[in-house]
């Protein structure tokens, strides 16, 4: 079996031609429960996205991640329902209200575990593991070392971030409303989205941009370069990793086609024979034809040690 | 406090309105032994502390065990409890030595930890069951079902974080049975609790283990594809939040339910942390001696002025923090009040007091004695000497025992304060 290649989508016509491009996967869903996703498809239309989805090959995953309050609790039964109903292969959260809801409304839907930042150990995934979960998506802040040992030491499927820029800062403050309001702007008139290209500069790194903007879950602040693990697959294939997502926020569609094409490419060539896989400098190529010239493409935690 | 049923005792009052009776608990930080102590002489009803591994505060003193067992025998004097921060999210490395870690917490005494990885809950329900287990604030919990979902798995008590209203907590105590923490006090990450990488990012030091350089509150230019958003002069973005305050809302905190009342500070001096308990101590004291008749004093807040150095907010709890509720000036201030002296001993006969000192004063500084429950006077400092009897013109070693005269009794582990700068 191929390891997976995962990536979010925001629309059908983007689940067709992630799809079409070597997606295994795609991850779908609403700002009502989902954070950060790069397109809204509605709950009416969970059922035509994901047999768009399975007539191309590809499973879908319907994305529940958010921390969630108490006033949007009494819609989710309904909406893991309608993705059950719809077919979805499985439903990803952080906030155990959804795992409540999945066992109470659709307890045979699959769950995977992703808390972001916090998802970085193997004990931690067996305990959602012993609770039915099926998978861990790991923190992009763990070293390979880490993910390998993590991987080795437990009884779950592992995904791996390999592209794209990272969340590193939420907050359920509106901040740039805040700071809008501090200057005396009429801020309520401008989109603060993230389609509107803010960013921060930090005053003691004027090189590094971080892409910034809010929504209805708050505040976000990403990383300033981009992931690439394009170079070190054979290492993640190794440790047994079972599923490779590429996050296409901020990114223009044909960026993540060149994406998912070039590491489908690596990924199938490594399945063919891992001992005579060679890195080739021309599935780099594409990427780097359209990357953004201010984000570096950077092997993220993956080789770092880091301090406490 | 156990994980059984704590059912809010209320009790209707003339005017119809109902009070809940059950006393809440009054958690405190403690940054190391002796920080310990004056928290619980003023007032705490326990006090939570880190160790040497696996807590969010590497930077902090931290207590060895045997500091615990310290720590512990002093607070039990006065029906305290100790709780061990153990609020990290490990990583693979950090699992080996997690169960030996708590099955040494438990044998010195502490009753709780708090906690947010799931796999440090698991390894304490198994090895350490002497131990309750609070889910830390960094597991970011703010709804009823999510609260339910850890009392199932068998915790008796989590602290919520800190984006809950106070109509939210309203809403989870009605429909789960389970002992609520809040912070009511103190610094507060402005990301929601482990959701933030910054320092990560920034310095290769991990936040989620203890590593956290505060990037949050560094000064950041945002900027649009045009320049600039601020003008050449305006103050600079960023994401720091102005501190917690609830003293006025004391009563709102015990009608919602809330079982724990907790302060942020493990790396706060002894006279915030002093101060601060004593404020609440009182507040909660006056609103469960008689709720009817519960007034703010404006005391309790000069107190929590006089130590605090931030400006200060109610947080989440009744509104979305907005652009008042940021520090986007670009200094903040030193707290109004230095800490001077503690004392270490009182002569009712003599009105001679033994004090050791925190920073210089000299006969003619304006002090100010408090102590635990707002006891408090000021008066000028008179001739001061050694303890050998020789006159002092400046008491300017630190711990250096001095005696002063009192112009009104004190008492040990008291505080002597001065305006800031002054001597």
């Amino acid at each position: 079996m191929t390891t997976e290649l995962l990536i979010a989508a925001g629309s059908i016509d983007q689940i067709r031609s992630y799809a079409g491009a070597g997606a295994n996967a795609v991850l779908i869903g609403d700002s009502r429960f989902g954070a950060r996703l790069p397109g809204s498809i509605a709950e009416a239309d969970l059922k035509e996205a994901v047999a768009c989805a399975h007539d191309l090959g590809a499973r879908a995953y319907i994305a529940a991640g958010k921390l969630l309050r108490n006033h949007e609790l009494p819609a989710l039964p309904g909406y893991l329902r309608a993705a059950a109903e719809a077919g979805a292969d499985a439903v990803t959260f952080g906030d155990p209200a959804v795992w409540m809801a999945v066992r109470d409304a659709a307890p045979a839907m699959a769950m995977h575990w992703n808390v972001e930042m916090t998802g970085t150990n193997s004990a931690a995934a067996a305990f959602w593991s012993r609770r039915g979960v099926s998978r861990a998506v790991l923190a992009r802040e763990l070293n390979g070392e880490e993910i390998a040992d993590f991987k080795r030491s437990g009884t779950i499927e592992v995904q791996v971030q390999v592209h794209g820029m990272t969340n590193i800062y939420h907050s359920q403050r509106n901040l740039l409303q805040s700071y809008m309001d501090y200057l005396g702007r009429e801020a309520s008139l401008v989109d603060l989205g993230p389609s509107e290209g803010r960013f921060l500069i930090e005053a003691e790194r004027p090189d590094e941009r971080l892409p910034v903007y809010e929504d209805d879950n708050g505040t976000h602040v990403m990383s300033a370069d981009d992931i690439c693990l394009l170079e070190a697959l054979p290492e993640l294939l190794e440790a047994g990793v079972d599923s490779l997502y590429i996050e296409p926020l901020l990114k223009s569609e044909a960026y993540n086609v060149a994406a998912i094409r070039s590491y489908r490419r690596a990924i199938d060539a490594w399945h063919r024979d891992p001992g005579a896989y060679e890195f080739d400098e021309e599935w780099l190529a594409p990427i780097r034809a359209l990357q953004d010239p201010g984000r570096e493409l950077s092997f993220g935690f993956l080789y770092k040690e880091q301090v406490y | 406090m156990n994980g059984t049923a704590v059912h809010a005792a209320e009790a209707a009052a003339g005017n119809g309105r109902r009070y809940r009776l059950d006393r809440p608990e009054l958690l405190a930080p403690a940054g190391n032994l002796e920080k310990l102590k004056f928290a619980v002489h003023y007032g705490a009803d326990a006090v939570y502390i880190g160790g040497q591994s696996y807590g969010l505060r590497s930077n902090a003193d931290n207590f060895s065990f045997e500091e615990m067992r310290e720590g512990v025998e002093f607070a039990a004097r006065y029906g305290a409890k100790v709780f061990v921060a153990t609020n990290i999210y490990a990583h693979q490395e950090d699992l080996p030595g997690i169960a030996d870690y708590l099955k040494q917490l438990e044998a010195a005494g502490i009753a709780a930890i708090i906690t947010a990885d799931p796999a440090i809950v698991e390894t304490a329900m198994q090895h350490a069951p002497g131990l309750e287990v609070h889910l830390s604030t960094q597991q970011s919990t703010m709804n009823w079902q999510a609260v339910r979902f850890w009392k199932e798995v068998g915790l008796p008590r989590v602290v919520l974080a800190r984006e809950t209203s106070m109509e939210e907590i309203r809403e989870i105590k009605s429909h789960v049975d389970l002992e609520l923490e809040v912070f009511i006090h103190g610094a507060m990450c402005s990301s929601v609790s482990g959701r933030c990488v910054l320092s990560n990012h920034f310095t290769d030091r991990d936040s989620n283990r203890g590593g956290c350089c505060q990037s949050c509150r560094w000064k950041y230019d945002l900027h649009q594809e045009q320049g600039p958003i601020g003008d050449p002069g305006d103050n600079m973005f960023t994401m720091g939040s102005k501190d917690l305050c609830m003293i006025r809302h004391i009563p709102d905190l015990i009608e919602a339910g809330v079982d724990s009342f907790k302060i942020e500070g493990r790396m706060k001096s002894i006279h915030y942390v002093a101060s601060v308990v004593g404020a609440y101590r009182q507040a909660i004291d006056a609103y469960m001696a008689d709720p009817a008749g519960y007034e703010l004093q404006p005391a309790w807040e000069e107190e929590i002025g006089k130590a605090a150095n931030r400006p200060l907010n109610t947080g989440f709890f009744y509104s979305t923090p907005g652009a008042s509720e940021h520090i986007y000036e670009p200094e903040e201030k030193p707290a109004p009040y230095d800490f001077a002296a503690i004392v270490r001993e009182y002569d009712p006969a003599t009105g001679i007091a033994v004090v050791e000192q925190r920073s210089p004063f000299r006969p003619g500084t304006e002090v100010e004695f408090v102590g635990p429950g707002g006891r408090s006077f000021k008066q000028v400092a008179g001739p001061l000497s050694d303890t050998d009897g020789a006159a002092v013109d400046v008491a300017r070693h630190p711990l250096q025992l001095i005696r002063i005269r009192t112009v009104e009794p004190v008492a040990p582990l008291d505080m002597m304060r001065k305006k800031i700068g002054s001597v």
